[in-house]
This record gives C-alpha cells, sequence and structure tokens, in this order.
C-alpha cells in the first residue's frame, strides 16, 4: 500500500514539474493547445460535410440503428477525449523511449531505484493535450443535448470505465511497439504506424462489412483491439441499455488486462535485451 | 556535373533504408481502406438512396483518395523546410557560403535523388494497390489528359520544393519555426484536398480554395486525371501552377539572398 501512495505522489510531482515547465514557456503552451485543437477542428468539419450530404453513417436497418449526426459526433468526441488522455500522459514518454534506446540513455533510467516502465511510461505530463479534452467533452455535451435519447447514470459510470480501458488499450499498444525498437535499431516509422493502426479506430466498427470488412473488423477487434476502444463507450452512451452489445462489452474488459499484461511482458523482455546504445 | 555528383550521392545514400522505403509505402495506403469503407457506409447512409456528391460517386472517391497519393508522392518534401531551418540555426548553413555550390540547387538535386529513388522503390507498391483497386476506375483517360496530368504532377513536385523551401527560410528571421510548419502542415492537409474533394465545399468555397495554390499538392493532379477539370479550365489550371512556381521560385531565391545578409553563423 505504501509503494502505490509513494507511486501516486512520483507522479504528482512529475505533473507539477512537467506544468511549472510549460507555464515557463507560456506561449509555447498556448500555440501547442490551439495547434492540437486545429487537427480536431478540421476533422470535425470533415464530418459536418459528410453529414450534409447523408443522413447516416452505415444503413439504418432495425438491429443496427446507424449513426445519425449527432451519435456520431459523440463517437468522435469519445475518440477526442481518448487521444487527449493518452497524448496528455504517455504519447511523448513513450515516443522518447525509442530515442533513449537508441542513445543508450535508458542506462540512467535503469539506475533509478523505481518501476522503469512507470517512470519511462509517466515522466511527462503534457498539459497542452488537455486542451483537447476539453473540446471533446463540450462537443460530447452538444452531442448529447441534440440527442433524442438521455443517458442514465449506470451509462455514465460504465462510459468513464470504458474510457479508462480505452486508454489503456492504446497505451499497451504504444509502449509495446516502442519497446520493439531494441530489436528493429532504426524505428523512426514507428508514430507513422501508431497512426496508420488507429485510422482503423476513427470509425464506428459497423462500417467494415462485406468479405473484406468482416475479416478486417474481426482482426482489429480480437488479434489488436483497437476497435473496441472508442466503440464500446461511445455506444454505451448514446444507445440504451438494451441494444447494448453486451458480449462485446465484456470482452474490452478482458482484452484490456490481456492487453495490459502483453504490453508488460514485452516491455520487460525488451529490457532484458536492451545493449545499452552508445556507451 | 557538380549537381550529378550530389545527385549519385544521394540516390545510394538513400537505397541504403530500401526495405524502411517499400514498407513505408505500402503503410501510406493504409488510410484509403479506412475510406473504401467509409464511403461506402456514408452512401449506403443516404436515406434517398445513393447520390453522387458533388458530381463524385462512390468508384469516383476512391480513384480521387488513390490519385491524391500519387499527387503526394510528387509534391509532399518531408523534412524540407525543418532541416533548412535547422542548417541555420545550427550554423550548418555556412558550408554553402565557403563552398563553390548553389544552397538551393545542391538541396533541389538530393531532394530530387530521393524522389527518384522513392518511385524506384515505391513503383511496385503503387502499381500493386491500383491493380488491386482498378476497379474503382473507369478505364486509363485519352492521351491529352494523360500528359497534362503529368504536367501538373511534374510541376506539383517543383512547388511543394519551392513552397517548403520559402518556408524554412523564414529561419533566418525566427529561431523557432516548428510551430509554424505544423501549422502550415494542417492547413495544406486541408486545403490541398487530401481530406476530401475540394468541390464537395458548400457554396463559395470551392472556388476560394482553387485561388489557393495548395490545392495543386493534391487535388488538382487527381481531378485532372479524373477528368473534373477539362478544357479552358485545366488550361487555366495548369498556366497558375506554373505560376506559381515561378513565384515560390522567386520567393526561396529572395528569402536566401536577403536572409544570408542577416546570418551571423552561430555554432561550430
Amino acid at each position: 500500500m505504501g509503494t502505490t501512495a509513494a507511486y501516486f505522489r512520483v507522479f504528482l510531482t512529475f505533473a507539477r514539474n512537467s506544468l511549472v515547465r510549460d507555464m515557463t514557456f507560456r506561449g509555447n503552451f498556448i500555440i501547442d493547445s490551439i495547434t492540437s485543437m486545429a487537427w480536431m477542428l478540421l476533422n470535425l468539419i470533415f464530418y459536418l460535410l459528410i453529414f450534409h450530404y447523408t443522413d447516416f453513417i452505415g444503413a439504418n436497418t432495425g438491429e443496427n440503428p446507424g449513426w445519425g449526426r449527432y451519435e456520431f459526433f459523440a463517437f468522435f468526441a469519445t475518440s477526442m477525449v481518448i487521444n487527449a488522455l493518452l497524448q496528455a500522459f504517455f504519447m511523448t514518454n513513450v515516443d522518447e523511449l525509442t530515442d533513449l534506446i537508441r542513445t543508450g540513455g535508458l542506462d540512467f533510467i535503469l539506475l533509478k531505484p523505481i518501476d522503469t516502465q512507470f517512470l519511462v511510461s509517466l515522466r511527462r505530463v503534457e498539459w497542452s493535450s488537455l486542451s483537447n479534452l476539453v473540446l471533446g467533452l463540450v462537443l460530447l455535451g452538444y452531442s448529447l443535448v441534440h440527442l433524442a435519447y438521455v443517458p442514465e447514470v449506470m451509462q455514465v459510470v460504465l462510459y468513464m470505465i470504458y474510457v479508462i480501458c480505452g486508454v489503456a488499450i492504446y497505451y499497451s499498444l504504444m509502449i509495446a511497439l516502442a519497446s520493439s525498437t531494441v530489436w528493429m535499431g532504426r524505428n523512426q516509422t514507428l508514430y507513422d504506424f501508431w497512426f496508420y493502426i488507429t485510422t482503423f479506430s476513427r470509425y464506428p466498427m459497423e462500417i467494415y462489412t462485406g468479405s473484406l470488412g468482416e475479416p478486417l473488423r474481426s482482426f482489429f477487434t480480437f488479434i489488436i483491439p483497437v476497435l473496441v476502444v472508442v466503440n464500446i463507450p461511445a455506444r454505451i452512451l448514446v444507445w440504451p441499455l438494451e441494444k447494448q452489445n453486451w458480449p462485446l462489452a465484456g470482452f474490452t474488459i478482458l482484452a484490456t488486462a490481456a492487453s495490459v499484461a502483453a504490453s508488460r511482458w514485452v516491455f520487460q523482455l525488451a529490457l532484458a535485451n536492451y545493449r545499452s546504445a552508445s556507451s | 556535373m557538380l549537381y550529378f555528383t550530389v545527385l549519385r550521392i544521394s540516390i545510394v545514400e538513400r537505397l541504403a533504408y530500401r526495405v524502411d522505403f517499400a514498407m513505408g509505402t505500402l503503410m501510406r495506403f493504409l488510410p484509403i481502406v479506412t475510406q473504401v469503407f467509409l464511403w461506402d457506409a456514408i452512401f449506403r447512409g443516404m436515406t434517398s438512396g445513393p447520390s453522387p456528391i458533388a458530381g463524385y460517386n462512390y468508384h469516383d472517391l476512391i480513384a480521387y483518395y488513390l490519385l491524391t497519393m500519387v499527387s503526394r508522392a510528387f509534391s509532399s518534401m518531408p523534412g524540407l523546410a525543418s532541416s533548412i531551418a535547422r542548417d541555420i540555426r545550427d550554423g550548418t548553413i555556412k558550408k554553402y557560403l565557403l563552398q563553390p555550390v548553389d544552397m538551393l540547387s545542391f538541396v533541389l538535386m538530393s531532394r530530387l535523388a530521393h524522389k527518384l529513388v522513392y518511385y524506384a522503390v515505391a513503383a511496385g507498391p503503387f502499381a500493386l494497390v491500383f491493380w488491386i483497386c482498378r476497379g474503382y476506375f473507369s478505364g486509363w483517360p485519352d492521351l491529352w489528359t494523360m500528359l497534362a496530368f503529368i504536367a501538373s504532377l511534374l510541376m506539383a513536385f517543383l512547388l511543394g520544393f519551392f513552397l517548403e523551401a520559402t518556408l524554412g527560410m523564414i529561419g533566418f528571421w525566427f529561431l523557432e519555426v516548428s510551430s509554424l510548419l505544423f501549422v502550415y502542415m494542417l492547413v495544406s492537409f486541408f486545403f490541398s484536398g487530401q481530406m476530401f474533394p475540394l468541390d464537395m465545399m458548400p457554396s463559395y468555397w470551392p472556388t476560394v480554395m482553387k485561388i489557393i495554390p495548395l490545392q495543386y499538392m493534391a487535388y488538382f493532379p487527381a481531378a485532372v486525371f479524373l477528368q473534373k477539370v477539362t478544357g479552358a479550365d485545366l488550361a487555366w489550371g495548369l498556366a497558375a501552377e506554373a505560376f506559381w512556381v515561378m513565384f515560390f521560385y522567386l520567393s526561396a531565391r529572395t528569402m536566401f539572398h536577403y536572409g544570408v545578409r542577416r546570418y551571423s553563423a552561430y555554432g561550430g
């Protein structure tokens, strides 16, 4: 118990230090916040444009309600929230891990009397990324107001749980990819690879239909579970409880646990194979 | 002869990482897979039955996204502006001032080498993807359209190069340009038509967006191939593209000329 509290205190120190640092370069902080929001706003324009021409994404069949304008905006807002959390806490740190492995800087981290994965993953908090969290929550509120359906308290609680699951799945995938730098050496395409994988999770999973879409959907649900990251929390919130896909929601909990465990294993395997590059 | 050597050295250098290259090229098509499904879902979601969007039916749209990949293969200059700005900041740029080489020509040659190697390695993956997706195209366009398409691509390369070089030269006046470059990247992703065909924008927006030269980086060549731009519009479009190439060539030259006078050679 004592260690958990200690780790939490260390994390708070990291968070405070990052905030002090961000506030020292305030102009930069503001520019970073604006640019990260700008990208989301451009996406939003694209989606507005789509709904200028269509009423639903995916056919509106009885069993499958189809994603109307405000359901989809709630979906997109969820995606923003999850990505903002990921960027604020993990993205910069995990990206730095590849550099640390390549340059041998990881030596200094291994020397510290603290769990290496914890230190590598949470050293910096990117406060400016939280601007997207705010933007995401505003968009989510706006969509919910315009939806005919009002979610129950239970759904809001489940939503928050599944958002955390989503962040955990993304994080696991990311740290496992970054750890693989140990074996691959030059791994500059990590960020690209990350972007390409997550393009599949940006849209409702119902769009993947047909002889090519079904296998794709299964692959990104059951093998690399990125499709459940945004889909599960979003649909929990916008559709009534009796229309939920409970088996898939249950699977998501399992997938989260499995992803975290697997990435922990990959990370430690990577450390065991790490051969301090430069010194 | 000098610049030919630069070209040759850069080609050898780039070929060292060819596997990374070929993999990277294939990966770049992955977002299109998502677009294939997304647009199918959009057309299926129209309650009054699928109807073309701004003159693009489903097949046109997928063909459009595939063709913007070709446009980007010519016009994108990854890292060009930031590397020029970095050379200015850390003082590396003085090698061009000491040695009898012209910086812009040197960088152009090494960039041309990057591109030539890229085409050599990427031709395979591109041919494969287009062959798989041949169903989205309604055959080859006529000879004149093909010639216009090729001309628009070659100019897209020059436009991309001189535009990014101009942006990099801003580094003579401001030490830190990375935020600016990020904003440029965002703006260009949107205004070049990589997100969607510019014709899809409502009211007067398509006209506005086609005045901005960024449309030549992705939209224009693709629209030419799909024969969405024909006749007088096509001639005017090509002429305007040539104008913008000249404009940014001159601006890069001018900024280098004045920038060097301000330059104070930091670093060792």
